[in-house]
């Protein structure tokens, strides 16, 4: 553990006014190693709180969620600026106001933008890199996409504008939820 | 994660269950850790005063609320003694179940200071507890370095 | 409205893991602030003070938990977030706070502990991803980045060469400031041999967690005038935010940055800020979010900015310094923080009390730019002297 003031790199510097003496800039902070947790060199408290949570789907996504069971994407139109949204919402928020339609959407795409994973949130090594990416959905208005991940490609292959379609859990097996698509493949 | 009920009608579909898997590490900083350590090695409560607001920092700060005072060098011992200042008899846990016995909880002044510490009293009828009742700190005897090396609170 | 001057600043060491808890880190800052100005804590009027998620340190209601580390306790005070954009946004708050004539002086705090969060601080923003659509894909948070930098690289045709030279700029520039946590002097075929983590992003691409805190003085005109003969205008400020439905929009370029620019070129009455501009510290969390930025904030053309890098113009002795202090590549991303920290350098810069890191001549205008949120806000200010 090292201990304030220690190693610092400190400036000088003068401030102009009479009455203003000039000072030090001393920078504050203790710098603390993994090991000194480990070796107990400082005291520390370990908390967990168990934070569950229930979130309405809402009529949008209540829907949304309903349609992919039954292995099929859909948007909401907005017939004052056209707009085909995915994920739908029931509002507009450019034109601020209710939007009109429901409409099904194909369940392909092209890729908008990707990335080649190789570690988890906590930045462990992955077995196998994924491939999250944005897929503009065909039949939505243009930039329109989604996150998913894809599959059944080298990652060295993947391009942008590359066109994919989902490949859907087995029917029984959707649960009504994003994961009802398993990841998007090349077509 | 995953939707709890069985869908047989799009209205079932209500909400989507999940959690933050968060958990945390505090390490409980300058003054902390000298408070910590005093109470784990020697049963010991170090306070911090403010020399120019004449305030008793319990648990301690580096600085004055008020004025920003530096309190680092203005370290001193105050005795594991207190008073109720006020209290709460508590009947059922957090799950609301009834507790085996009723426990007394406590915000206790500690003397000298302006401050203490929200603890558990012990050793008393929870009947007889009043505001104003002198109390002291029992100390575990194994120590970690936290809040609980004080067991609880007892009348003197 | 009225002028405010910013007349102090202050900043606790960036480090990995901090022994200081929130609240002492911020009064360090805080401290510091007051002393550089011979003020007291009886001279503040308010307090404002900036954190990112509670979710870092596990303290809910945080703004209040921390008032009286920042100096905030029996003042009028609030708490500012608009995630990574905090560190800009928060002065910014300070500022309406005096403009408005409501209070003649104010306390900026900014701090950020991120090193609580087990086993790693990403935990915490999961949580800003959309919990139905989005988290049970399991994403990471170097996904919408690696997304947004994949995206910019290939509307352009940038090669990662172009990219990783703001990381090898930035990272040597913050050899010269005592607070940094990340400093070095690194090759560019260092950047490129570094771990691939979501590629395009690799390992030095990425400025990592940190604790830290930062804090500002502001006053009015006729308080300024009282303090000091060096104080620093806020000339203008601006914020924008873009939609949350974060798949729906094109990722190469920062339209909210430009809004907000805009908003804080117009106030300061800036026609062409790369000529009217003498330093900017735009937000660094990644290599290629300077040079995002400094597109959306229109110091050159889309897609211009790796040129500029390239050509030496945004070292710390090139036309037009780019984060002269290291920014967060090298000093360090304690997130609220780490955009404060670029006000600090403008104003030491602008009282030409940089030390090693001044850039030459003397500067008369800098602009500090944070962003954040889900890759939503632009939050941006401009100091002049």
């Amino acid at each position: 553990m090292e201990l304030k003031g220690i190693g610092l790199e400190e400036e000088i510097f003068k401030i102009s006014k009479k009455s203003e003496k000039s000072m030090k800039m001393e920078f504050k902070g203790v710098s603390l190693k993994e090991s000194d947790f480990k070796e107990k060199k400082i005291l520390s408290l370990e908390n967990k709180p168990n934070l569950k949570y229930a979130w309405d789907t809402g009529v949008a996504i209540g829907r949304f969620l309903a349609e992919l069971k039954q292995g099929r994407l859909i948007g909401r139109k907005c017939c004052k600026c056209r707009r085909i949204m995915i994920p739908p919402r029931m509002f507009c928020e450019v034109c601020f106001k209710p939007n009109d339609e429901w409409i099904y959407l194909k369940d392909k795409g092209t890729v908008n933008t990707f990335s080649i994973c190789y570690v988890s949130w906590d930045m462990q090594k992955l077995k196998e890199p994924q491939i999250p990416a944005v897929i503009e959905i065909e039949g939505a208005s243009k930039m329109m996409g989604i996150l998913h991940l894809l599959g059944e490609v080298e990652p060295k292959e993947v391009k942008i504008g590359m066109k994919v379609k989902a490949v859907w859990k087995e029917i029984d097996k959707r649960e009504g939820a994003i994961t009802d698509i398993k990841y998007f493949k090349p077509i | 994660m995953g939707i709890t009920e069985k869908i047989n009608d799009l209205r079932d579909i209500k909400s989507w269950h999940g959690e933050m898997p968060v958990q945390y590490l505090y390490t409980y900083g300058i003054a902390g850790e000298k408070l910590f350590r005093a109470i784990k090695d020697e049963k010991k409560f170090l306070a911090t005063k403010c020399p120019d607001c004449n305030f008793v920092y319990l648990p301690p700060r580096i600085y004055c609320q008020e004025c920003f005072t530096n309190l680092e060098n203005s370290w001193r011992e105050v005795e594991n003694k207190g008073e109720v200042h006020s209290f709460t008899i508590v009947y059922l846990d957090i799950e609301n179940k009834p507790l085996d016995v009723p426990e007394v909880i406590a915000l206790i002044r500690i003397k000298g200071t302006n401050g203490g510490f929200i603890h558990k009293l012990g050793e008393i009828n929870p009947e007889k507890v009043n505001i104003g009742l002198e109390v002291k700190a029992v100390f575990k005897e194994k120590r970690e370095g936290n809040i609980l090396d004080i067991q609880y609170f007892k009348p003197v | 409205m009225r002028k405010v001057a910013v007349v102090g600043a202050g900043l606790t060491k960036f480090v990995r893991r901090s022994l200081e808890t929130g609240k002492e880190l911020s009064y360090e800052a805080s401290k510091m602030a007051l002393d550089s100005c011979g003020l007291t804590l009886k001279d503040i009027d308010c307090v404002v003070f900036g954190s990112a998620p509670d979710a870092f340190d596990g303290m809910h209601m945080k703004g209040e938990y921390m008032l009286d580390g920042s100096g905030g306790f029996r003042k009028p005070y609030m708490r500012s977030y608009v995630g990574g954009g905090t560190g800009v946004f928060t002065p910014i708050q300070g500022w309406y706070h005096i403009a408005s004539g409501l209070f003649d002086s104010c306390l900026v705090v900014c701090e950020e502990k991120m090193s609580t969060l087990r086993p790693h601080p990403q935990g915490a923003f999961l949580t800003i991803f959309d919990h139905t659509l989005e988290r049970p894909l399991e994403p990471n948070l170097l996904w919408i980045f690696a997304l947004e930098m994949n995206r910019y690289m290939h509307e352009h045709g940038l090669s990662k060469k172009d990219i990783a030279l703001v990381s090898v700029k930035n990272k040597k520039n913050a050899l010269d400031h005592p607070c940094a946590l990340l400093a070095q002097e690194i090759t560019v075929e260092d950047v490129l041999n570094s771990e691939v983590l979501a590629w395009p992003v690799q390992r030095l691409d990425v400025s990592p967690i940190t604790d830290g805190a930062g804090a500002l003085v502001l006053v009015s005109e006729e308080k300024a005038k009282q303090i000091t003969d060096k104080p620093v205008w806020i000339e203008g400020v601006g914020w924008n935010l873009e939609t949350s439905y974060w798949t729906n929009r094109d990722l190469y370029y920062p339209k909210q940055v430009e809004y907000a620019a805009r908003m804080a070129y117009e106030m300061a009455g800036i026609k062409d800020p790369r000529k009217e501009i003498n330093i900017v510290e735009p937000y660094d969390p990644f290599d290629y979010k300077e040079l995002h930025h400094l597109e959306g904030l229109l110091f050159c053309k889309k897609g211009e900015a790796p040129k500029l890098t390239r050509e030496g113009v945004t070292k710390r002795d090139g036309d037009l310094p780019v984060c002269p202090s290291g920014g967060l590549l090298g000093v360090g991303n304690p997130i609220a923080a780490a955009g404060l920290m670029k006000i600090c350098e403008i104003f030491w810069q602008l009282r030409g009390e940089a030390g090693a890191r001044q850039v030459p001549g003397t500067p008369k205008r800098g602009l500090a730019q944070a962003w954040g949120d889900l890759m939503q806000v632009g939050t941006v200010i401009i100091l002049g002297r």
